[in-house]
């Protein structure tokens, strides 16, 4: 009976994904406890984020894909509606407006964006499974832009750019023709240099040393140069897990959260720095699976673009981290510290495994 | 139908769907890989560099400065030592509101005017990323009080630190010097030693005297220590350290109470003395008067003490018996003399008729002596004795400017003496030639008669008198003239004595010595012109007394001492050697505006030969000596040789 209990708990958890998952969030854990100079307040903290998110991505898995479809018009319209309020209404904290009170609690709008937004997209296109027109993707584009401006007004440029990023992954899997794509890249392409001319001098240089930190060594630059000497100086094998002499001297700026990999890569080396990318990999292979075996075409967009933005997520840090993208507001998933993009992420890892776990039941059924 | 395309349409669009899964799944592979490449590049091909920036960014190598060596007196007596203080120090660019924290820093500690002045002139001086001491000495209830306080004054900060000290003060300053912050020529020449980063935990360097041309023994090494540094800079742990090496001890030749007795002898007179062991070349006393406090210059001088120092008529901080030149008038005759007597020339029993003048052949100007009815019979020991100048401007011009200055020259004159602090400048012994140079003139024969009696163009220095008098005390041996004695390695404990050396071996006949050594005795004895100076010494003194002319006497004005500006009276002139017969010291004393050498120069010379042959201390004040019976005075209208000292003395300040 107690094992019956047991079956049932994990009945929509997919445990090659779940093992990865928790795998991972090991390995955070101790990179936590190094990069926050040994403490356990810190660790402990992690800990209830991570079973908050636990608990989240249990319930997400338990949903029923065909519930999410059905909830994700009121999700994105509510999403909207309290991005709307956010920029009325919204608490200013560190320069920008993100956090909406609610008076019993206050909530993070832009959070709920990152799953309503491929949701609706999915939707959307999942009405349109024939043949996606031009207009079907110019509609898209709005439903997308709408959240995305309102957050990049915050404002929040890497949560913008990773729902911008989600959203694009539903457009292209639903097939979103190559042409437009093509023409879409080279008409940016040619649009640069006139957009170019159009900012002030102040403004292109932000965006000079947003490209290149170096220019502006003890200013914005100093983030990427410590995280490159410190990635730089591990070297092979690492110096050792509690003996990074950047991360354990302060030299690393926001080593516990953006910048977390940076540690990491000092202490554990190469060898720890490619096992890692493994570890993304397979999670990423298996979301891949998930999705190219999703029944629905809602639930195979979703899976997708879920699937894809982890992989953004984790590209877009190690790549800022270790010097070859610009620096914008984005966690390392499974290791930075934070409660609300663990949440948001196991949640989406649960409706990769509620996608996972109930075809079965749409096929018998 | 519709069935079937529908599912045809189906399976399209789940191959389409793959078809872009893969293709998605192949974009994050080369984003893998290129973070992969990334890491290689940045872990491998480029871990040296960065590896060498990271210890670069947490190894922060800080100099422990060794502490200055000491130096004491020939007795072991302290001259210069170290001490701990504490300091307030404040690195101005860690402050935003200079002023304003200064002003809160005043409340806890007391911050005069004088401390601010320095604090400003340091401040100005100083790099950027230095601290700059605003208050030093505090005491211990402010160094409480500052520390309770601490946290609201970043970038300030209390450093203990060690201090020089000179326990002696203003006595004997010349010769000790002092040391003063480290400016941007001292950086330069330290740089071009290649001794710069022995320097990189010192503050302070010699800027005169001993702590100058000592530097090197006195510094000492300094020490490393090999820290680990966090991102705010703050030591986290010491990796390795090298301590540091004190620097050696130097002991003096000199007697710091010998110096006591001659600095007080001098009272409120201007002056030098030099007081040197013939037989080894110690330089027994070095006085210059005034005197002035090294101390105030250790950390910086402040602009009141600075103005007062440096613009006062008594140039206190002339080095006199290395820089001040001055008309060795008649204490020049010993050696015209033996000149004379080594070229054969006024050898006993040869003398002349002197009535009170000397004129060239063909010639009617009157070279006079300073007796005007002249002194009658005189040869040459008895020319000595009495300081006959008739006798000398004869025999200067018999003899012949060449020959003359070729012959002194080997007693130092017109040369520096070799002594072992820097700043000596070289007098002059005049020569036809360096007239030419100089004047673009030719020499008249005249300028070689008033050589004969120390006038005209010749120059010497304190420093110079007294090494000749040593090297005629010693027979003709000159040794090099020398202020240290011995150097104490304090790593080692081995003390070193300072080799005495021998500079210059002047051959002369022992009769030609006798002759003169019996003429000085005389100068003290009844019937000389320092009989003064002789009476009840105990022992035989070998002196000469002279006058030198600050103002031109014309030639047919008499000098009225009366009617002078003090600073315009003759310098007063006195070299001496005792006991005559196997002398142990020789002493130069040149009084400003001391008139007669006989009578002012002549008792301090006294007291310090007392001190040193008998271990006796001067009486108190005693009611003035005997008048003098004569005193030397040369006067004549070709000479005008005020006190000629170079301008300013590199002071640092």
């Amino acid at each position: 009976m107690f094992s019956k209990l047991i079956q049932g708990i994990f009945k929509h958890i997919d445990s090659f994904l779940i093992s990865c998952l928790l795998f991972t969030l090991l390995v955070g854990l101790f990179v936590l406890y190094s990069a926050s100079g040994q403490s356990f307040n810190r660790v402990s903290a992690q800990l209830i984020n991570i079973g908050v998110a636990l608990v989240a991505m249990w319930f997400a898995a338990n949903i029923q894909p065909q519930l999410l479809e059905r909830v994700a018009v009121p999700a994105y319209i509510l999403g909207v509606l309290l991005l709307i309020g956010v920029a009325l209404f919204g608490d200013i904290s560190h320069g920008a407006r993100r956090w909406l009170n609610l008076g019993f609690t206050t909530i993070q709008p832009s959070e709920i964006m990152r799953i309503a937004a491929p949701m609706m997209l999915a939707w959307f296109f999942a009405r349109r499974e024939a043949s996606p027109r031009i207009r079907d993707f110019i509609i898209a584009a709005a439903l997308l832009a709408t959240p995305v401006i309102l957050i990049m007004k915050q404002p929040d440029l890497g949560t913008s750019l990773m729902i911008t990023a989600s959203g694009f992954y539903v457009l292209f899997l639903a097939g979103l023709s190559w042409k437009f794509l093509l023409g879409g890249a080279v008409s940016i392409g040619a649009m640069a240099p006139v957009f170019w001319s159009m900012l002030h001098d102040y403004q292109r240089r932000r965006i000079e040393i947003l490209i290149d930190p170096t220019q502006d060594p003890l200013g914005a630059g100093y983030h990427t140069i410590q995280a490159t000497i410190a990635l730089g100086s591990g070297g092979v094998t690492g110096k050792g897990w509690l003996n990074g002499t950047q991360s354990q001297l302060d030299f690393l700026p926001e080593r516990t959260t953006d910048f977390i990999f940076a540690v990491f890569g000092e202490e554990f080396g190469l060898i720890g720095n490619l096992l890692l990318l493994i570890l993304f990999s397979l999670i990423i292979v298996r979301g891949i699976v998930i999705a190219g075996q999703a029944q629905s075409t809602f639930s195979r967009l979703l899976a997708g673009s879920i699937t894809f933005t982890f992989f953004t997520y984790a590209f877009v840090n190690i790549g800022m981290v270790s010097g070859i993208l610009p620096v914008v507001g984005v966690p390392l998933p499974l290791i930075s510290y934070g409660g609300t993009s663990m949440v948001s992420l196991f949640a989406c890892f649960g409706i990769l495994m509620s996608i996972r776990t109930h075809k079965k039941l749409v096929a018998s059924g | 139908m519709a069935y079937s395309n529908e599912l045809k349409n189906h399976h399209n669009e789940l191959h389409n769907f793959r078809l872009r899964l893969t293709v998605l799944g192949l974009f994050a592979l080369i984003a893998f890989s290129i973070l992969a490449a990334r890491f290689y590049f940045l872990q491998i091909n480029r871990y040296d560099h960065y590896q060498t920036l990271a210890e670069n960014n947490r190894i922060s190598v800080v100099p422990i400065a060794p502490n200055r060596g000491l130096i004491t007196d020939r007795n072991g007596v302290v001259l210069a030592h170290n001490f701990f203080v504490y300091t307030l120090e404040i690195t101005p660019s860690k402050i935003k509101d200079l002023d304003a924290t200064i002003a809160e820093l005043a409340q806890l500690v007391e911050v005069s005017s004088v401390d601010l002045k320095r604090f400003k002139k340091l401040k100005a001086q100083s790099h950027v990323f230095e601290s700059v001491p605003l208050r030093t000495h505090l005491n211990e209830g402010e160094a409480a009080r500052f520390a309770a306080n601490r946290y609201r004054f970043p970038g300030v900060e209390i450093k203990s630190r060690l201090f020089r000290h000179y326990p002696q003060g203003k006595m004997g300053a010349h010769m000790i010097g002092y040391i003063g912050r480290i400016n941007d020529k001292d950086q330069l020449k330290l740089a071009e030693r290649g001794v710069l980063s022995n320097y990189k935990g010192s503050d302070h360097i010699g800027k005169s005297g001993i702590e100058q041309s000592y530097e090197a023994e006195l510094h000492g090494t300094t020490g490393f220590q090999q820290v680990e540094i966090d991102a705010d800079g703050k030591a986290v742990r010491v990796l390795s350290s090298t301590a540091p090496v004190s620097g050696n001890d130097l002991v003096l030749a000199a007697d710091i109470k010998l110096q006591e007795i001659a600095e007080t002898a001098f009272g409120e007179h201007r002056g030098a003395l030099v007081a040197i062991q013939p037989n080894t070349g110690e330089v027994l006393a070095f006085v210059s008067m005034p005197t002035f406090d090294p101390n105030l210059f250790v950390d910086g001088i402040d602009v009141e003490n600075w103005k007062l120092l440096n613009e006062s008529l008594d140039k206190p901080l002339i080095n006199r018996p290395l820089r001040g030149i001055y008309p060795p008038g008649s204490t020049f005759k010993p050696f015209v003399a033996l000149a004379g007597l080594e070229a054969d020339k006024r050898q006993p029993p040869f003398s002349i008729n002197d009535n009170g003048y000397f004129t060239l052949p063909n010639s009617t100007h009157r070279y006079r002596d300073w007796k005007p009815s002249g002194h009658g019979v005189v040869d040459m020991q008895r020319a000595i004795t009495i300081s006959c100048d008739t006798f000398f401007y004869g025999l200067a011009m018999e003899l012949g400017i060449e020959k003359l200055t070729d012959f002194v020259r080997h007693f130092g004159f017109g040369r520096k003496s070799g002594i072992d602090i820097a700043g000596e400048v070289d007098g002059l012994l005049p020569t036809p030639e360096w007239k030419q140079r100089r004047f673009k003139q030719p020499w008249y024969k005249g300028e070689t008669v008033i050589v004969g009696i120390g006038q005209g163009y010749t120059l010497a220095t304190p420093m110079q008198l007294a090494q000749a008098t040593a090297i005629l005390a010693n027979k003709g041996v000159a040794m090099r003239p020398h202020l240290v004695s011995a150097i104490t390695n304090t790593k080692t404990k081995v003390r070193a004595e300072v080799v005495h050396a021998i500079n210059d071996k002047i051959v002369l006949k022992d009769e030609n010595l006798e002759i003169v050594r019996q003429g000085m005795v005389d100068v003290t004895l009844p019937g000389g012109t320092a009989v003064a100076v002789g009476a009840n010494a105990g022992y035989s003194i070998a002196a000469k007394t002279g006058t030198a002319q600050v103002i031109g006497i014309k030639q047919n004005e008499r000098y009225n001492e009366k009617l002078m500006n003090e600073r315009h009276l003759d310098h007063a002139l006195f070299i001496a050697y005792a006991p005559a017969e196997n002398p142990t010291i020789a002493v130069a004393v040149i009084v400003e505006n001391g008139r007669h050498g006989g009578s002012t120069a002549g008792p301090i010379a006294r007291k310090v030969m007392d001190y040193y042959l008998l271990g006796k201390l001067p009486a108190v004040e005693a009611p003035k000596d005997a008048q003098p019976i004569t005193s030397a005075n040369s006067t004549n209208s070709l000479t005008a040789n005020p006190l000629q000292i170079p301008e300013e003395e590199e002071h640092h300040d």
